[in-house]
């Protein structure tokens, strides 16, 4: 890496961090509000997540919104049920999507390519179908309601995440930059590496000893853990889980905010996310046939933005 | 009871029959081209509404023979424009071109057609139950079975015995061998795509006589579908035929058992053959794994 590569990257770490920690007061001028703000990094976040698995690992995984929807029922269950704190249903939701994930990714991780694919979405719905059907403790169709996040209590003084969106839009923001860091202190050792060179040559991997089915599955399962704490927060932003978040179409909208962002990249599934959240709120508050728009942007970011927005703009540096 | 369980197991085979029609389009396409098309129940939909619309002057019977070739034209603009660029790119690039052409399958459907379910009128002697002590055996049920296996059939032979069959199985095993060997593999990826479409359309139709139209439909057949191809073993037709009745008679039976479940045992039965035999029943080693 060139020192001006270096000086690059920390600019555009720097900008990206200081915007994000600025968003609430820089989007409002601009139209927007902070809860947009706050969908944004959650589902960026999950996006990220399945880009861990997705870019870096080069394993296509379809049905990752069961792991995202299992953390949100498990933090909504876990304020409902268990006990009213917001630290504590996020530790649940976590759990759920990532336990659930590591025993269907032990089933699923000999399978590669379309087949693999398949199978994560199929296995996926069964998720949604629990939710859908069992209505006496998911609510059924209606989604699981009767929870709400609770102020975050230090002892001393307590946070006022409820009623005031800018507090919360800063405790997801740490909460993002907490998956952020595990992400890429994974991407960055040496399991990280190896990751990458089974998206690159899987046969050599496995010619160099690697074993690559062992290491597919630790990787499935740590996305599914992230984004499973991602499923959680959204459960806490909405105060409510739907089943739609399990359902595969979700999944859909987490791998395309990947592609368009740059799946190569870290930081593209963000990008990609609040592209997808800032024009779907956009598009069904001005027409109803919104679902038209979202599916044409599917086809125009697969037949002339492969790379994603990221990927075209280094394309361009590069050149 | 006996009677019950014979009703919701002959519920399962009709279902069954469905998910065998759609599931070997999608299989079909899938073998030869590594493309999962998500949009396959949009097609499907798509034939029924066609159906639909030309019933009232060509008829049950017009609307049965002109809706099926005229959803597999359309597959096959889509699959020049679209899907055509796509091939020899990574499969994820065609899943997510498919995903976004299902959106627009259905909102577009609901904005032709509307979001309300239509009836289809089928013919009046087909209506019929055919006894009352088995009150559920109309004829239309038993006239789609008999045009699930024919179409099934036909497949199957065209699979076997017509060059263009022949091609496409040997293109199935190695593509890059047949197309050395002069056969226009583009060609062959289009028809392959119509042929698969067609069945999809011809599904549609079938369908809405029986359960009408919805434009939310496709969406609601394409899941079992693909457990179908799982649980019979990608790259095996065959095992998607099995892998379809299989499916549709375990939910019916469930269904007489255990009703809110009858969904979930069709996943419960993919993960045992998984688990079992990850290349599902017949899906041959080393195939798309």
């Amino acid at each position: 890496m060139t020192g001006g590569e270096g000086a690059r990257k920390l600019i555009a770490l720097g900008a990206i961090w200081a915007a994000l920690l600025l968003a609430p007061y820089w989007m409002p001028p601009l139209g927007g509000y902070t809860a947009l703000g706050t969908r944004v990094l959650v589902l960026g976040l999950a996006a990220m997540s399945v880009n861990f698995l997705l870019g870096f690992t080069g394993v296509l995984s379809f049905g990752h919104a069961a792991y995202f929807g299992l953390g949100a029922y498990g933090a909504g269950l876990a304020l409902k049920f268990l006990a009213p704190s917001t630290p504590l249903s996020l530790i649940c939701g976590m759990l759920v999507g990532g336990i659930a994930g590591a025993i269907l990714g032990a089933l699923i991780v000999r399978r590669r390519g379309v087949y693999f694919a398949m199978v994560t979405i199929a296995f996926g719905q069964v998720f949604y179908y629990i939710a859908f059907q069992w209505s006496s403790v998911t609510g059924g169709d209606d989604g699981l309601r009767g929870f709400s996040r609770r102020p975050l209590d230090f002892g001393a003084f307590s946070v006022d995440i409820l009623s005031n969106a800018e507090s919360f839009y800063y405790f997801v923001l740490f909460c993002f930059a907490l998956a952020a860091a595990a992400m890429g202190f994974v991407l960055r050792s040496p399991f990280g590496r190896t990751m990458i060179a089974i998206r690159e040559n899987e046969r050599r991997a496995r010619f160099l000893g690697i074993p690559v089915e062992r290491h597919i599955w630790i990787a499935f399962t740590l996305s599914c853990f992230f984004i499973g704490f991602a499923g959680a927060l959204y459960a806490l932003l909405n105060n409510f889980a739907d089943p739609k978040g399990l359902h595969y179409s979700q999944s859909g909208d987490f791998v395309i905010m990947a592609v368009m962002g740059g799946m190569r990249s870290f930081w593209g599934p963000l990008l990609g996310a609040a592209v997808f959240v800032i024009l779907q709120d956009y598009l069904s508050s001005i027409t109803v046939n919104w679902m038209s728009f979202i599916g044409l942007l599917f086809v125009f970011v697969v037949l002339f933005f492969p790379r994603g927005l990221l990927g075209a703009i280094r394309r361009k540096v590069q050149a | 009871m006996t009677q019950l369980l014979l009703f919701n197991v002959t519920n399962g085979l009709i279902i069954g029959a469905f998910y065998v029609l759609m599931a070997l389009g999608l299989s079909l396409i899938l073998n030869l081209s590594n493309v999962i098309n998500f949009a396959h129940g949009g097609f499907l939909v798509v034939g029924g509404y066609i159906a639909y619309t030309i019933t009232p002057y060509l008829g049950f019977w017009g609307a049965l023979l002109v809706a099926p070739p005229l959803t597999a034209v359309l597959g096959l603009a889509i699959e020049r424009a679209l899907i055509r660029p796509l091939y020899g790119r990574d499969p994820l690039y065609s899943l997510l071109l498919t995903f976004g052409l299902a959106f627009i399958f259905e909102d577009m459907t609901r904005f032709i057609w509307g979001a309300q379910g239509l009836p289809v009128t089928i013919p009046a002697f087909l209506a019929q139950p055919l006894s009352s002590e088995f009150f559920f055996i109309t004829g239309y049920r038993l006239f789609m079975v008999g045009m699930v296996i024919v179409s099934v059939t036909l497949l199957f032979v065209l699979l076997r015995y017509t060059r263009l069959g022949i091609r496409i199985r040997a293109g199935t095993l190695d593509l890059e061998t047949v197309s050395a060997l002069g056969v226009n593999v583009r060609m062959l990826r289009s028809l392959n795509f119509a042929v698969g479409i067609f069945l999809a359309g011809l599904s549609g139709v079938l369908a809405a006589g029986q359960l009408g139209l919805e434009p939310t439909m496709g969406a609601g057949l394409l899941m079992p579908s693909f457990i179908a191809i799982i649980v019979g073993g990608v790259g095996s037709l065959t095992g998607t035929l099995l892998g379809g009745l299989l499916i549709g008679v375990a939910s019916g039976v469930t269904a007489v058992y255990f009703p809110s479940a009858s969904e979930a045992v069709m996943y419960v039965l993919m993960a045992v053959v998984l688990l079992i035999r990850p290349r599902g029943l017949l899906g041959e080693e080393g195939m798309l794994t």
